[in-house]
């Protein structure tokens, strides 16, 4: 088609816009970002292979590096949560790379949409790819060092994976929009995401001890589920206050 | 000219640190006119492209935007520029196809919006294609359609000939050009060019208009001055 065949059509449909009505699905825009992210991530993947990587070579080294075959409880809780929680660093880092890297960021932020939808989106990938490491990661754990069989407490740990994984998300996805405007990134979020997170991991890590203790309990005690949904409350809207004043110049 | 302005910028001044990018700057540009910014690298025209684009905020100075002033109405903006700036801002694993779906489902725009325009583009045989495999000329259109995929009435057009043959540039001519019949602000290293498609010349040196007047009274000796 010839630039001049074009021209009627385009001039046709390109009537002035008024500003866009409100959403009538306020959580659309979520979707739409979220689906993108994952879409992503499926066509050149790169954090979810790099955290999975991270994850069970940290088992490994702590296997020589304890110097034992097996652990459990408390200790068993402090190799699986700090694992994921280093881990998550690499996924919080790379969180926003490819809206910087790639350009589209200037573009999603000129898109009629409110900008707790990025966050809430960047949040939900990233609680996503947690989710798939974790059915990586606790399975290599088991292998390499869990002592005592994990089954017995399986529906605990879930429990209290989902619940931290959303701490995770939810603090990487502020942290990843504050640090993604700095120079380095890379130490940003270490330095600020590490000491935000030692509450979550605390009560992450005291739910999970008896879970994996020989003999243990099958779930975890209440008091530190309540922790741990508390903090995830806080800090979702603590994140839904601040995160919109993170992406203004 | 007597429409009402789409643009009024007074006294409008922008820092990065301690560098200003801009400083003074006033022009008023009607709805449905073209102001084309000349000036030498460094000047300003990408600084000022962007505050009216929503995504910097002036450091001084009043900027107003189709009627509403900025910054505290730029969410009444959004979603009626169209920028297209340096960076395509496309994912480069997803398809062009994808890419400006992905936008049309922001800005809520059927597909068959993004199916136009890949067809007024001559896109449609690589639209499947990831967008990093594309040359750099069928990237910049895949950015035009990014950039008009949600009709805004106000362009911001940054260099949009840039890689584009001759024939390419006629393609995008009808969507970018005047004949689009949109408010334009366009960046410009060619003096006679970008004067041809001016209704008004802007030139930035340093950050200040060196050279504000209409178009049609510039000669092309004053915008080259401004490379000296």
């Amino acid at each position: 088609m010839s630039a001049r065949e074009a021209a009627p059509s385009e001039r046709d449909a390109a009537a002035p816009a008024p500003p866009a009505p409100p959403d009538p699905k306020p959580m659309r825009p979520t979707w739409v970002l979220l689906r993108k992210d994952l879409l992503l991530e499926r066509r050149a993947p790169e954090s979810v292979p790099a955290m999975v990587l991270f994850s069970v070579t940290t088992f490994v080294l702590f296997h020589f590096g304890l110097g034992r075959d097996e652990v459990d409880g408390t200790l068993a809780a402090g190799v699986l949560l700090v694992t994921i929680l280093f881990a998550a660093i690499l996924g919080i880092n790379r969180l926003f790379v490819s809206e910087q890297a790639e350009g589209g960021f200037d573009a999603v932020l000129l898109a009629p949409i409110d900008r707790t939808a990025l966050f809430l989106s960047k949040a939900l990938a990233l609680f996503c790819f947690l989710t798939l490491v974790e059915l990586v990661a606790v399975p290599a754990f088991a292998v390499l060092l869990l002592g005592p069989s994990p089954w017995g407490g399986i529906g605990g740990l879930v429990v209290v994976l989902a619940l931290l994984n959303g701490a995770l998300a939810l603090v990487g996805a502020l942290v990843s929009a504050l640090a993604i405007q700095t120079r380095s990134r890379d130490l940003i979020v270490p330095m600020i995401g590490l000491p935000m997170l030692v509450p979550a991991l605390i009560a992450g890590a005291r739910a999970c001890a008896p879970l994996l203790a020989a003999h243990g309990a099958s779930w975890p005690a209440g008091k530190w589920l309540a922790v741990l949904a508390l903090y995830d409350l806080v800090f979702g809207l603590l994140a839904y206050a601040v995160f919109d004043f993170l992406l203004e110049d | 000219m007597d429409a009402a302005p789409a643009i009024e910028l007074r006294g409008v001044s922008r820092r990065y640190g301690e560098r200003w990018a801009l400083r003074d700057v006033s022009v008023t540009v009607p709805a449905g006119s073209t102001l084309v910014v000349f000036g030498p690298n460094g000047a300003g025209k990408s600084t000022l492209l962007r505050l009216l684009a929503t995504l910097l905020r002036p450091h001084g100075g009043e900027v107003s935007v189709l009627g509403e002033q900025l910054p505290r109405r730029e969410w009444a903006v959004r979603g009626r520029v169209g920028l297209l700036a340096h960076d395509p801002l496309l994912y480069r694993d997803l398809s062009a196809r994808e890419n400006l779906r992905f936008h049309a489902r922001l800005h809520r725009r059927p597909e068959a919006r993004v199916e136009q325009l890949l067809e007024l583009t001559s896109l449609t045989g690589r639209a499947e294609d990831p967008v990093r495999t594309l040359s750099k000329g069928l990237l910049q259109r895949v950015a035009v359609c990014r950039a008009i995929l949600h009709d805004p009435p106000l362009l911001l057009l940054d260099e949009p000939r840039a890689n584009l043959d001759p024939a390419a540039a006629a393609l995008i001519e009808p969507l970018i050009g005047r004949e689009s019949g949109r408010t334009r602000v366009v960046t410009s290293h060619d003096p006679v060019g970008g004067l041809a498609e001016a209704d008004l010349a802007l030139g930035l040196r340093d950050g200040r208009a060196a050279l504000l007047a209409p178009a049609a009274e510039v000669d092309v000796a004053a915008v080259e001055a401004l490379y000296r």
